[in-house]
């Protein structure tokens, strides 16, 4: 049985149906790609899966548990962090307090995240602990948003548009960042249009258009398949 | 973790206690009286703005849980003849469980749904103490408490007044500025990111509720003694407007700001009714000008001019 199961889900905002479908799995360990152009679903599904959207048909489950229509923060305290795109951070509040806000104790026997912690990955949030989040740059928001995440110890990490706005040597060390946290055993799913951050993090890529999963295939497949991406991934 | 109160706040505090201190000294009655009905209307406004101002939820709807602790306090000091160490502390109980009940429902709703729903349950408790005439002597109001000997008399109530206002609002300073009014400030600002790092939104709100409820119970309950009456205008929506307008003409983004909004109201007040009966329509102009030149309030107000002259960009 796989860590997350994302089963047949049908979501929609109002009368607008947004997925028709939606199934994919990620095992512990393993970072997951969705891949696709604006507007066709990636967001929503993450949306469906921590419960801001629940879906309509179809079931998400988490670690054996059936968490389909569960309010957010029980999903949330279950072990699954979000980190949105935009870098929503609280902007009233100081650094330390929207890492502080997020914490949960982690899950036995596994090595917890805390502030020494997550400084170590991140070295920059150290020296502005008692900034305001809303003057922090967009770069030292996206390392905020990711490790007020990790405060709540999550066993998967939904990270929606990481590289989106950052400039060029920022998202160099955020792929680092990444993979490093991959490599503390966090799985991740992750929502990207950057081809090559995804190429190059990736277990398993996914692409989506208008609600569904058009082809699924390893980093090395979709290499090999310029046909592919070129149907689905260029504007 | 608390964040400790700056230097020059605690200084303000400290010369506000001293002067507060003072002025039964001054021998003026009527300036003993008018500082009294500040020190429980500004009690009753910053009571307000944990719900408001911490956790973004406006109640068209608090005159309830001041009413209910001063009722409490009347019925059970005059009709019970209990004392006031029981009366008191029940009456503040009796508000918090009213709170707790009503907060349930209406937090299941957010927005104006909300506040409609707070205004209901105040309409509710004031058609309660308007029929049960037995109990609270309907619309001829509730006259003549029983006052305890020892706070029979001006200076000795000025004194009750000025400690179990300074106690609450120190309690609530605390409780604002704990991981609670952070984690409440976050909810403010966005409901739905709260919610996915884990905060309880829905709980955090009804707690912030009967928080809120609570200390405008001590402010009512006090009220009963000072006035040594209760009536049913005191549950009237005008009386939750009233104190809504206090904290929104002090600023309910800044913890003082609807105590300083209290007593600017309060005193605008007895000023206009010495020149005029329609106190009303100064009221909705004094509305009109907060929402559309100080959407922050006097603090914010102050803050604007402070900054303009200091030539900074502002932090509140």
């Amino acid at each position: 049985m796989a860590q997350l199961e994302v089963n047949d889900i049908h979501t929609a905002y109002g009368l607008s149906q947004v997925l028709f479908g939606v199934s994919l799995k990620v095992e512990a360990g393993q970072i997951i790609s969705m891949i696709g152009r604006n507007g066709v679903g990636k967001t929503t599904t993450m949306r469906s899966i921590i419960g801001l959207t629940p879906p309509r048909q179809g079931s998400v489950t988490f670690e054996g548990q059936d968490v389909t229509g569960w309010p957010a923060h029980k999903i949330a305290r279950l072990g699954i962090g979000f980190v949105p795109e935009e870098r929503r951070i609280f902007p009233e509040l100081s650094v330390w307090e929207n890492l502080d806000i997020a914490r949960r104790p982690a899950a036995a026997g596994s090595e917890e995240w805390n502030e020494e912690r997550v400084f170590s990955l991140f070295p920059d949030l150290r020296d502005i602990q008692q900034r305001a989040g809303g003057v922090l740059s967009g770069g030292q928001q996206q390392m905020l948003t990711i490790a007020r995440c990790l405060m709540g110890n999550p066993r998967l990490i939904l990270l929606d548009e990481p590289s989106e706005g950052l400039a060029p040597k920022v998202v160099e060390d955020l792929r680092e960042q990444v993979k490093m946290l991959k490599e503390t055993g966090i799985s991740i799913l992750m929502a990207e249009q950057n081809l090559s951050f995804v190429l190059y993090l990736s277990d398993q890529c996914h692409i989506m258009e208008k609600g569904e999963i058009k082809y699924s295939g390893t980093p090395a497949d979709l290499r090999a398949n310029q046909e592919i991406l070129d149907q689905y991934l260029t504007l | 973790m608390t964040s400790p109160m700056s230097k020059p706040a605690m200084l303000g505090c400290l010369l506000v206690l001293i002067a507060l201190a003072v002025i039964p000294l001054l021998g003026d009655k009527h300036a003993m009286d008018v500082t009294v009905e500040i020190m429980i209307l500004a009690l009753f406004a910053l009571s307000l703005n944990v719900l408001i101002g911490y956790s973004g939820n406006v109640s068209f709807g608090h005159a309830a849980y001041f009413a209910i602790g001063g009722y409490t306090n009347a019925i059970l000091l005059t009709s019970y003849d209990l004392p006031i160490l029981v009366s008191m502390p029940v009456s503040v109980l009796f508000a918090m469980v009213a709170a707790m009940f009503v907060a349930w429902f209406c937090t299941r709703l957010t927005d104006i749904y909300f506040a409609m729903l707070t205004l209901a349950f105040a309409m509710l408790v004031w058609a309660v103490l308007f029929k049960w005439r037995g109990m609270t002597n309907g619309d001829d109001g509730f006259v003549g408490i029983t006052i305890p000997a020892f706070l029979d008399g001006r200076i000795p109530l000025y004194y009750f007044t000025l400690i179990v206002v300074a106690a609450s609002i120190a309690l609530l300073w605390l409780i604002c500025h704990s991981a609670f009014g952070k984690v409440l400030v976050a909810v403010r600002e966005n409901r739905t990111r709260a919610g996915f790092v884990g905060v309880d939104t829905r709980r955090m709100r009804w707690t912030a509720f009967v928080v809120a409820g609570t200390f405008a119970g001590i402010a009512g309950s006090l009220f009963a003694l000072f006035k040594s009456g209760m009536y049913v205008e005191n549950a009237f929506w005008t009386q939750s407007a009233q104190v809504l307008i206090m904290t929104l003409l002090g600023g309910m983004y800044s913890f003082f700001g609807p105590a300083i909004g209290a007593a600017v109201l309060h005193m605008l007040e007895i000023t206009t009714n010495r020149y005029t009966e329609y106190w009303p329509t100064v009221l909705g102009g004094i509305l009109l000008v907060i929402l559309l030149f100080l959407p922050d309030g006097l603090v914010g107000l102050a803050q604007k001019v402070k900054n303009k002259f200091s030539g900074s960009g502002g932090a509140r």
